[in-house]
């Protein structure tokens, strides 16, 4: 009688804790996306390779700004500047290097640095005059946007400015961020007929999908680096700690202060990577890029189990978050629905995500 | 027997904030293995005096001994570092984080994998569980959250920590005002442990009966002065009780005795 008691409570306190994983709210949501769009589009051709590569493409570059975001806001921060980073990063690549005539990898380079010089500058007026980050990067939403636009046109007279590819195409850098891997393996399997290729126009007798592009390379590669900071180093613990309560871990010794405004770094480092996959791929840069993403940012993030509070969230939950963004967004293309419904579809989505994510802080705190 | 001289000492220390004077000349003695509270209504310089002695606010004036060096504290980082560990009463822990990441906060177990530095969780979650169980707390998981213990065994994993940590002077800040009477006597026992080890404790409280449940010595603070200090036995529950209120000095009523 007393085991069987026992049992029950060690199943209950498991599925209590099953519950407090910021990130089964999104596991459970990216099972239903797939499901509903697997039954209602599997005929569109949605979850064939070259449908999955397009979903799969818009969900990994919502992937790379939450990666950021997630530590930041776990940090117990938010930076409103990412769209106007990335913005402005694609333009300090372009005028260096079209209109300045660097090397394109130095302009990477210089485009990450200057990047990341503000995100540092962002989080340092933020933890010296205490003011919240949601203030202070407003302002800087702001700052880039107008600096980007203003720099490309006093530069070229254009907010566009195109003709990268040219000289990108045989930098050493440049690759790693508009580049394809495995384009021998797509070539193969579409030699065996495992993969469709094109039948007409220039591209006549390739596979419709020629390698996994790097997009979605730095996708997983900042997913596993966030994840394993987080959670395994003793600087994740810093991370949960500095947005958990700030004022108990500076009386620990935990150094706050640095700890959020190296997370604005990162988000900036990301902003970048987002900006350079862009204008490689694009080979061009436009001032205009990037509007709106700090918002889907923190949305995939929310989405993700993460608290708006901070202290709390995971970024498996994040990029969870960002595949129902990306798979939602495509699929309602697939199934023909008018687009502007996504925007509802993610309203709504975002109004469930914060009530659950509130609930599950009451079960964590156990404050009523 | 044990050193007669104090761990710490404070002498006629003053404190003003602007025109404020939070403590006019207070001085007191911490000494090892012995509890000292510190009574005093809302306002008296309480907490102005354990900033003080945790390196939060540096005195105006005055001089502070610890084992019988004199000594600045510039920061908390080196009162911790001087082996003085403040738990506050709801500053100690990060209620979203678990007990595990909370202990083990800011003094993270590491170890190597590759080249990689990562935490040590085997080695802290097992040491921790062997310290909660000494102190009296039956933990189901080191990983759940803080938030899902009850206010007094967070004050316990609090005390815990410190002493683990190598304190030898535990300054605890009101640690049972937030607290019912069952888990207020858990923390009493755990103050009563923790000294027996020769930890010094001082004990912030106004409330007198908590006090003198672990007291050896009484130290009333009234409008940022010592009334005076008392051994346990000298004084009772409506002497103590009265010096806070009635705010008079401590030999006027022995002599009254």
């Amino acid at each position: 009688m007393s085991i069987n008691i026992k049992n029950i409570s060690h199943i209950r306190a498991y599925f209590k804790n099953a519950m407090l994983r910021p990130d089964l709210g999104a596991i459970v949501g990216v099972m239903l996306v797939f499901l509903f769009f697997f039954l209602v589009a599997h005929d569109t051709g949605m979850f064939s390779l070259e449908g999955s590569m397009n979903w799969g493409i818009v969900s990994s570059q919502f992937i790379i700004i939450a990666v950021g975001a997630c530590l930041l806001m776990i940090a117990g921060e938010f930076d409103l500047s990412v769209g106007s980073m990335i913005g402005f990063s694609g333009i300090v690549i372009a005028v260096t290097s079209i209109v300045w005539g660097w090397p394109v990898w130095l302009s990477i380079l210089t485009a990450f640095a200057v990047a990341m010089s503000i995100g540092a500058l962002i989080g340092y007026i933020t933890v010296k005059t205490n003011l919240p980050s949601f203030i202070v990067s407003l302002a800087f939403l702001y700052i880039l946007r107008g600096l980007t636009i203003f720099i490309a046109i006093a530069s070229t007279k254009k907010t566009i400015i195109g003709g990268i590819n040219e000289f990108s195409q045989n930098d050493w850098l440049a690759p790693i961020f508009g580049g394809k891997i495995f384009s021998g393996l797509f070539e193969w399997l579409a030699e065996q007929g495992w993969i469709q290729t094109f039948v007409a126009g220039t591209k006549a007798g390739q596979p419709v999908v020629s390698g996994i592009p790097a997009m979605m390379v730095w996708a997983l590669g900042l997913i596993i680096f966030g994840h394993f900071l987080l959670t395994k180093t003793r600087f994740g613990n810093w991370i949960y700690a500095s947005g958990g309560d700030a004022q108990a871990a500076r009386h620990i010794g935990v150094p706050v202060n640095k700890v959020k405004i190296l997370m604005f770094v990162f988000t900036a480092f990301c902003a970048t990577v987002f900006a350079t996959t862009q204008v490689i791929e694009f080979g061009s840069a436009s001032a205009d890029r990037g509007i709106l993403k700090e918002f889907e940012a923190i949305i995939s993030v929310v989405i993700g189990g993460a608290l708006l509070t901070g202290g709390y969230g995971s970024v498996i939950g994040a990029a969870l978050g960002a595949i129902i963004f990306g798979v939602v967004q495509q699929g309602l293309f697939f199934i023909g629905v008018e687009s502007s419904l996504f925007r509802v579809f993610l309203g709504v989505l975002l109004l469930l995500a914060v009530i659950l994510n509130t609930h599950v802080r009451k079960l964590i705190t156990g404050s009523k | 027997m044990m050193s007669t001289s104090p761990l710490m000492e404070l002498t006629d220390i003053y404190k003003s904030f602007g025109n404020v004077n939070a403590l006019k000349g207070v001085s007191i003695s911490i000494n090892r293995g012995e509890c000292h509270c510190l009574l005093g209504d809302n306002g008296a310089g309480k907490s102005t005096l354990i900033k003080i002695m945790s390196g939060v606010h540096q005195p105006t004036a005055g001089q502070v001994n610890i084992n019988g060096k004199p000594t600045v504290l510039q920061g908390p980082r080196e009162a911790i570092d001087s082996g003085i560990a403040t738990v506050y009463q709801d500053l100690a822990l990060i209620p979203l984080m678990s007990v595990s990441r909370n202990f083990w906060l800011g003094r993270e177990l590491t170890k190597k994998i590759g080249p990689i530095t990562v935490m040590d969780f085997e080695k802290c979650n097992s040491i921790l569980m062997s310290e909660m169980e000494k102190i009296g707390i039956q933990l189901r998981d080191p990983n759940q959250s803080i938030g899902t213990l009850s206010g007094g065994e967070r004050q316990t994993v609090a005390i815990a920590r410190a002493v683990f940590f190598g304190a030898e002077i535990l300054i605890l800040d009101e640690p049972t005002s937030a607290l019912g009477v069952y888990q207020t006597s858990n923390v009493l026992k755990t103050v009563e442990k923790v000294r027996e080890k020769g930890v010094a404790v001082v004990f912030i409280s106004h409330n007198v009966s908590h006090a003198l449940a672990v007291g050896d010595k009484f130290t009333v603070l009234s409008r940022g002065e010592t009334l005076g200090t008392a051994l346990a036995g000298e004084i009772n529950y409506e002497e103590l009780q009265f010096m806070m209120s009635g705010n008079k000095e401590l030999s006027a009523l022995k002599n009254s005795k």
